[in-house]
């Protein structure tokens, strides 16, 4: 994927040079290893700080929400899913944008990098296509990609953008065989008390600081039901109930919409694992509905649509 | 004043003994990373250590605090009231904290113990904790406390220092208190010459590894209106998620919020950690918001830092250059690199 980094300000530039877009949405290399920063280019002159590599593990579709100008953004399967939920949802319209298509062989989870390298300081992480190499003082070791990947992106369906105007490359195999849902099926089969034990003991270490929130671009509410003040849904304590509260709304609130990009388990600050509760909600999508949020733009969300032949009987 | 020195475990387990005296918070390994916690069955110190995720300074500004409690029973006497609530300020040790994380207490101290205001509980805290701390021999690369009046072995607001000389601790205490938490210490012998003599070479060996340079000395000089005008926030804020990671993870963050809670009949007054970057921070009772633009909200935490304090209280930047919002801000917004476009503008 690195060789996406020149092919990215290529296009940028030609975009932005030709007026096609106002601004563009990328990535720019980060100050810390295995970090990069969201980056707006407005200026053709500032494209080489665009930069693409296994680190970009973010969602910039966060960064489209009701936008009025014209955006030129570089989206891999996941972000393009979310682009297209945020069309479908009206957040933005679709020509309003041009999407730079990446075929994406999955980011690195940074937290295992760091978990193997134990007490040894990453100062510099580097890669090839299959490979990287973490270095610091007094060391150098290089790790296979596919032994680290992030867990949603080990059992990712969409490696591929399902919308773009341009691709950068050839699309890259879809991963079979893969269970994304694994662990969920081991949770289904808890006891409503083993469940609320398991959930409690996954936010124990929950700050309320909002990070998966505020990195999810499912969330875009105006006023978040816990920033309500009047009335007041939600206690702001740290007390355990109000936590889980949280954590529930926000899942529930994310049902048949989630991509399972990941972005909010990469930003916890305290590593809770989060899509534990958006998972489920994502198998049920599919299993009742044969819904992968996303995937397509003629097709209204399971959640928001009303149909005479439901088989439901209470909505008739 | 006392200077001993104790085999690892030694040390360990001294902590273990001093339950019945303080209630001892020391670094505990929780998964991929370390936090302060409370000595008690079943937990045990961890000294291996770059810097703890958190800073703890909730030991003495907890994230939830029941301040008072009341009953809106009116069947009962004191009905409407509002009763201080039963606080616990029994001696207390922080036991390891880094010498960023100490200085930041003494920072803070501006805002909670100062001749017009005196927070009643956070000084109350203060009296009743003994800070020792532990001298930083490997600073991570985010590491700044030299660039703001700080180093990974200063003595700031310590009552005793640990140092850690690869199979021992070399404890001196650097005050009364931290004199008569030492005393109390069992195990230990006194350190000799040789120990003391090999500990004076580490806090310059330390400092030399600190990598990140932060300039902050053009800052008081700089106006208010041309940094808060400056065109860079726009770019600064950009990626900016406005979550609390920042907040919560900065020891000199002290901003809380308070609100009542009512079950039932019983209520509960709590303040609660509060941060500048969610657009509640600064919602008026009317609606209106001074700041609801993400930019305004970024520029106010930096502005505060790194501007407003320094011009207020003159004691440099509100910053201890832990690195802990450079490592783990979501989107890698870096607080050196803004105090870069601060201090050059």
């Amino acid at each position: 994927m690195l060789e996406y980094t020149q092919k990215i300000r290529d296009i940028a530039r030609k975009l932005l040079e030709k007026g096609t877009v106002d601004v563009f949405i990328g990535y720019r290399k980060g100050s810390v290893p295995m970090m990069n920063e969201p980056v707006l280019v407005k200026n053709p002159a500032e494209v080489d700080l665009l930069h693409w590599d296994s680190h970009c593990g973010l969602n910039l579709c966060n960064y489209l929400t009701k936008r009025a100008d014209r955006v030129g953004i570089v989206a891999n399967g996941c972000n393009s899913r979310n682009i297209v939920t945020h069309i479908i949802e009206n957040q933005i319209k679709r020509e309003q944008l041009y999407i730079v298509g990446l075929p994406c062989t999955g980011m690195i989870d940074h937290r295992a990098v760091k978990r193997t390298m134990g007490n040894k300081e990453i100062l510099d992480v580097t890669e090839t296509n299959d490979s990287f190499t973490v270095s610091g003082n007094g060391f150098r070791e290089t790790f296979k990609k596919k032994d680290f990947l992030r867990t949603n992106c080990a059992t990712c369906l969409h490696r591929n953008p399902v919308e773009y105007d341009e691709m950068v490359a050839e699309p890259v195999p879809e991963q079979e065989g893969v269970n994304p849902f694994k662990d969920i099926e081991v949770l289904e089969k808890k006891s409503p008390e083993e469940k609320r034990k398991f959930f409690t003991q996954l936010i124990s270490s929950c700050l309320r600081c909002y990070a998966c929130r505020n990195v999810c671009p499912l969330c875009y509410c105006p006023t978040c039901f816990v920033d309500e003040s009047r009335p007041q849904w939600v206690g702001k304590s740290t007390d355990p109930v109000d936590t889980l509260t949280f954590h529930f709304l926000r899942a529930y609130h994310c049902a048949g919409r989630c991509t399972d990009c990941g972005a909010c388990e990469r930003v916890c600050p305290v590593g809770i694992s989060m899509r534990q509760f958006t998972k489920k909600l994502n198998k049920d999508a599919f299993e009742l509905f044969g819904w992968e949020a996303g995937t397509r733009m003629d097709q209204r969300p399971p959640l928001d649509v009303y149909r005479v032949d439901d088989y439901n009987e209470f909505v008739k | 004043m006392l200077k001993k020195s104790f085999s690892k475990e030694k040390w360990t387990e001294a902590l273990i003994g001093l339950q019945s005296a303080y209630k001892v918070f020391v670094p505990v390994k929780e998964g991929d990373f370390h936090n302060f916690r409370l000595l008690e069955t079943g937990r045990k110190p961890n000294f291996e250590f770059q810097n703890t995720r958190l800073s703890p300074k909730s030991v003495i500004l907890p994230q939830s605090e029941r301040m008072f409690e009341y009953t809106l029973d009116e069947s009962k006497e004191d009905a409407h009231v509002v009763k201080e609530a039963a606080k616990d300020f029994s001696p207390q040790a922080i036991v390891g904290i880094r010498p960023c994380d100490a200085f930041a207490f003494e920072l803070v101290r501006i805002n909670f113990d100062n001749p017009q205001f005196q927070d009643p509980w956070w000084v109350r805290r203060m009296e009743s904790t003994i800070l020792v701390g532990f001298g930083c021999n490997d600073p991570c690369a985010s590491c700044f406390c030299t660039s703001v009046g700080n180093g990974p072995f200063s003595e700031k607001g310590l009552d005793a220092l640990m140092i850690d000389l690869g199979d021992r601790y070399l404890v001196r205490s650097l005050t009364s208190k931290g004199e008569a938490f030492l005393g109390k210490v069992e195990f230990g012998a006194e350190a000799d010459d040789a120990l003391l003599k090999k500990a004076l070479s580490l806090p310059r060996a330390a400092e030399k590894k600190i990598s990140s340079k932060v300039p902050v000395d053009h800052l008081r000089g700089k106006g208010v209106n041309e940094l808060f005008n400056a065109p860079f926030w726009e770019r600064v804020s950009f990626a900016c998620i406005n979550c609390g990671t920042c907040t919560f993870l900065c020891p000199t963050c002290w901003c809380f919020d308070i609100q009542d809670e009512v079950a039932g009949k019983e209520g509960d007054r709590i303040r609660n950690w509060d941060a500048c970057m969610f657009p509640l921070f600064t919602l008026h009772g009317s609606g209106h918001n001074p700041r609801d633009k993400k930019l305004q909200r970024v520029r106010q935490r930096f502005m505060h830092k790194l501007k407003y304090y320094v011009d207020k209280y003159g004691n440099g930047p509100a910053c201890v250059g832990c690195g802990r919002c450079v490592q783990h801000c979501p989107v890698n917004i870096d607080i050196r690199k803004v105090s870069e476009l601060m201090n050059g503008y």
